[in-house]
């Protein structure tokens, strides 16, 4: 099954749809921004499975080495 | 990392030492690397490692009296690789393809050498590549003139000599003959070529350096005075090879050959004023191991030519009859030590680099965490180097520094505070009594795996053990161990021996090889005993058996590769169950199943690929007698069954039980069944009622999980009540997404440093859980 698509999601709570925002990604005391769909109300940020499993898992992996 | 520990693990592994061959030849000539070209078929790649060395490959390979060949392994299996005749089918092949170049000399100097044998043309080949000028005095007609005495026609060529030669003068050595060097300041004299030059050396026998007496020291027998190791003289600038060294007679052409070479060597540290003697590895021998006993024996190959000759095919035929010598005992039986593509010396040096790294990537933290530290390597090193020791020493080098990943065991560390949790840790005197002479200690995995195999056994030591049977549900505290978190591991070992001594310290019995080691490192004061040499002597009880109809190849917990009574006595209890059971290659080599060290948390890959390989060594069940063995077979799909199995079937499930078939339970049903064992017995044997054990339980939520899904999830390190958690927040927070399409929800929680995901539907009977995920990273929308 495939994941939901971006276009697809709903904040419930503020009824909206997810858009493309800023968001400030933080691990082991590293903080960097990304562009990543989230709520333009409550802010709630959506993380992918293909993204966790991806480019985030090695971001993490590397300040993990660092 | 204490670096002289380091240094004394490296010392252990004999890899790099040379092969015997090597260290044989004094030209240190590599003819296991030739040998490995040449059986692969490259005998022109094999050619240009022998010229590395070799300065006149043609002669040498003809005439070279091959100390390489005494010294060869292969020897003891068949007969020594004929190496002398590897090189002349390269030097047959390749000689053609030969190009020397010459290094353009910082600052060229003159140099001046007398002599044109074997010794005086080496060390005129070697200064001359260095980019020095260098001229040849030869009082005969020609060079090399022994050499066209000493052997005939057949097996030097006077052709072949004078093409080595040709070579020579094309890197720009000037050849002058009938030049006889005379004492004096002649325009030949001694003094004039000493004025003239850098450098000089006589390499001449010990006739003509009489000529030489007043100007150089002779000794007793006429040669001239040298140093052994430089080949000085007592004049500055004037070297001497030649076999002047006072030492045996030796004319053969590899010595002299390395005569001139040392010779050479000197000069040009002379030249460049360095010392002539720092660091000169003059060191011969090897240690390296090598197992010829697991060699069959073949015999030499024999040339089809009477002149003794290979043709091209006889020589890849005979290269392939070098082993070729390496040790790699550990690395060829251990999945985890071939991954890395080195060996443990190796391996050791890249540990302490990964150590020592202040700023940077350090790229070995993943190779020290797949390490199950299961022995192996120890008990095959014929020095006892235990790689287990070298990575737990370096896991607790980056525990205490802060640098050790948090994702390689956090799951774990999660799992042993579980497991050492109120919700399943139990200490109890037997019923009825006042005190344990003994207690019985299963250890966390048997309780999560087969629970019921607790209780029985619980019950059957209470029938057949006199004193009080006592019951300690607890971790031994392996994880933290394992996971080099020394401070944790001492909270456990704290909290452990609270529990025994509220018990009144009995003896504890354990059925895990694990907590058996590990209580009896960390707890000397404890009496720990292992169940099974306690069950071979009260016998099983009574009652149905599984019949096995299958052969089973038995298959012993890596920690107990030493226990040799509990060994004998899984093999008597499986015999009295009327088991037909062969052995995996003994119980010395067993190897991991995987779980040890955490590997299978810090790397499934590597965790896989050890499990898989011991999957692979036979097509039988494997019958086991560690409950986490059997459950990373069931993981990857082979049929195991435990020894308990079949000594306690279910009651309900008659004869026709398939214990091997049973599945791996995963992380979310130990836990499980840790919970409810620990409820069980409470309840069964104490009247004891479960009371609230912890203040966060896992929600009440029914999970509908395909078995796809569920199978991701523990591949994932995703627990069931994580899930549970995450829809329990989002349905009481509305804190979610909805998918438009599909009606599904999405949502996460933050469970302590792991955001999870789950993609999850509510329907009557439950949540449908469809995916579920996790991320270390937080994210947050900016403000």
């Amino acid at each position: 099954m495939s994941a939901p698509a971006l276009g697809d999601l709903v904040c419930v709570a503020c009824d909206r749809p997810l858009e493309v925002g800023r968001v400030v990604g933080s691990y082991l005391g590293q903080r960097f921004e990304v562009d990543l769909p989230r709520c333009p109300g409550c802010g709630f940020v959506y993380v992918s499975e293909e993204l966790a499993s991806g480019k985030m898992l090695k971001v993490e992996q590397a300040l993990e080495d660092k | 990392m204490d670096a002289a520990q380091v240094k004394a693990w490296e010392a252990r592994c004999t890899e790099e030492q040379p092969p015997a061959c090597r260290a044989a030849c004094p030209l240190r000539v590599d003819a296991r690397a030739m040998a490995e070209a040449t059986a692969a078929g490259d005998l022109a790649g094999a050619f240009a490692i022998y010229t590395t060395v070799v300065p006149f490959p043609a002669i040498l390979s003809r005439v070279c009296d091959h100390p390489c060949e005494t010294a060869c392994r292969r020897a003891e299996a068949g007969g020594a690789v004929r190496i002398r005749a590897l090189e002349r089918a390269c030097v047959e092949e390749a000689y053609g393809t030969r190009r020397r170049t010459v290094r353009k000399a910082y600052k060229a100097k003159r140099i001046a050498i007398v002599g044109a044998g074997l010794a005086g043309l080496t060390a005129a080949s070697d200064l001359a590549t260095k980019g020095h000028t260098v001229t040849v005095h030869e009082a005969d007609a020609q060079a090399l003139e022994t050499l066209r005495h000493d052997h005939d026609e057949a097996t030097l060529p006077h052709a072949v000599l004078d093409a080595e030669i040709a070579g020579l003068l094309a890197l720009g050595v000037t050849l002058r003959c009938r030049s006889r060097i005379a004492a004096g300041d002649g325009p030949l004299g001694l003094e004039t070529l000493i004025a003239e030059n850098d450098a000089v050396l006589l390499s001449i026998g010990p006739g003509p350096a009489k000529a030489f007496a007043g100007a150089l020291a002779l000794g007793p027998s006429g040669r001239l005075v040298v140093d052994a190791e430089t080949r000085a003289t007592g004049r500055p600038k004037v070297f001497a090879s030649g076999l002047h060294d006072g030492g045996e007679e030796n004319r053969s052409a590899i010595a002299a050959t390395s005569d001139g070479r040392r010779a050479a060597a000197s000069i040009e540290r002379f030249l460049q004023g360095a010392s002539l003697t720092a660091a000169r590895d003059d060191t011969a021998g090897t240690c390296l191991y090598v197992n010829v006993a697991a060699q069959a024996p073949r015999p030499p190959v024999v040339a089809s030519f009477p002149d003794g000759v290979y043709s091209r095919a006889e020589a890849v035929a005979e290269a392939a009859r070098c082993f070729p010598c390496r040790c790699l005992e550990c690395v060829k039986a251990c999945a985890y030590l071939a991954r890395y593509g080195g060996y443990p010396k190796r391996y050791v040096r890249e540990i302490y680099n990964n150590d020592s790294i202040v700023m940077g990537n350090r790229k070995a933290n993943r190779m020290i965490d797949s390490c199950t530290l299961c022995g192996l390597c120890e008990t095959l090193c014929p020095n006892d180097l235990a790689m287990g020791d070298v990575c737990l020493e370096a896991r607790r080098s980056m525990v205490r520094r802060g640098k050790m990943p948090p994702s390689h065991h956090d799951f774990a560390l999660r799992d042993m505070a579980f497991a050492r949790s109120a919700e399943v840790t139990l200490a109890r005197h037997q019923p009825g009594h006042a005190e344990s002479a003994v207690a019985f200690f299963p250890g966390c995995q048997l309780a999560g795996s087969s629970p019921d195999h607790v209780a029985r056994v619980y019950s059957h030591l209470c029938d057949r053990l006199p004193g009080g049977v006592g019951l300690m549900l607890d971790c031994c505290g392996a994880p933290a161990h394992w996971a080099g978190r020394e401070t944790l591991d001492a909270e456990v070992r704290d909290g452990l021996v609270a529990t025994w001594e509220r018990l009144g310290r009995p003896e504890l019995i354990t059925a895990c090889a694990t907590c058996l080691v590990r209580l009896r490192e960390v707890h000397p004061e404890m009496r720990v005993r292992s169940l099974w040499p306690l069950l071979a002597e009260l016998g099983w009880p009574e009652g149905p058996r599984v019949a096995s109809g299958r052969p089973l190849a038995i298959h012993d917990p890596c920690p107990a590769r030493h226990d040799v009574v509990a060994q004998r006595a899984v093999r008597d209890l499986a015999a009295r169950l009327g088991l037909a059971v062969h052995e995996l290659g003994g119980a010395e080599h067993t190897t991991c199943c995987g779980f040890g060290g955490l590997v299978t948390f810090a790397n499934r890959e590597v965790a896989d690929a050890i499990v898989d390989r011991r999957i692979g060594e036979s097509d039988d069940d494997y019958l086991v007698w560690c409950a986490m063995c059997r459950d990373s077979f069931a993981r990857r799909g082979k049929r195991a069954v435990h020894l308990l199995d079949l000594a306690f079937p279910p009651p309900d499930a008659g004869g026709d039980a398939d214990p091997a078939a049973r599945p791996d339970p995963g992380f979310s049903g130990r836990r499980d069944n840790r919970r409810r064992l620990r409820i069980r017995l409470a309840r069964e044997l104490w009247g004891e009622e479960p009371a609230a054990t912890t203040d966060d339980p896992a929600p009440a939520c029914t999970l509908i999980i395909e078995p796809a899904v569920r199978a991701d999830m523990e591949r994932k390190l995703i627990l069931e009540e994580d899930v549970a958690r995450v829809v329990a927040q989002a349905e009481a927070s509305g804190a979610k997404l909805k998918d438009r399409t599909t009606g599904r929800t999405v949502a996460s929680a933050r469970l302590g440093s792991l955001t999870c995901w789950v993609e999850y539907d509510v329907v009557p009977a439950g949540v449908v859980v469809h995916r579920a995920y996790g991320h270390r990273m937080t994210v947050e929308a900016k403000s």
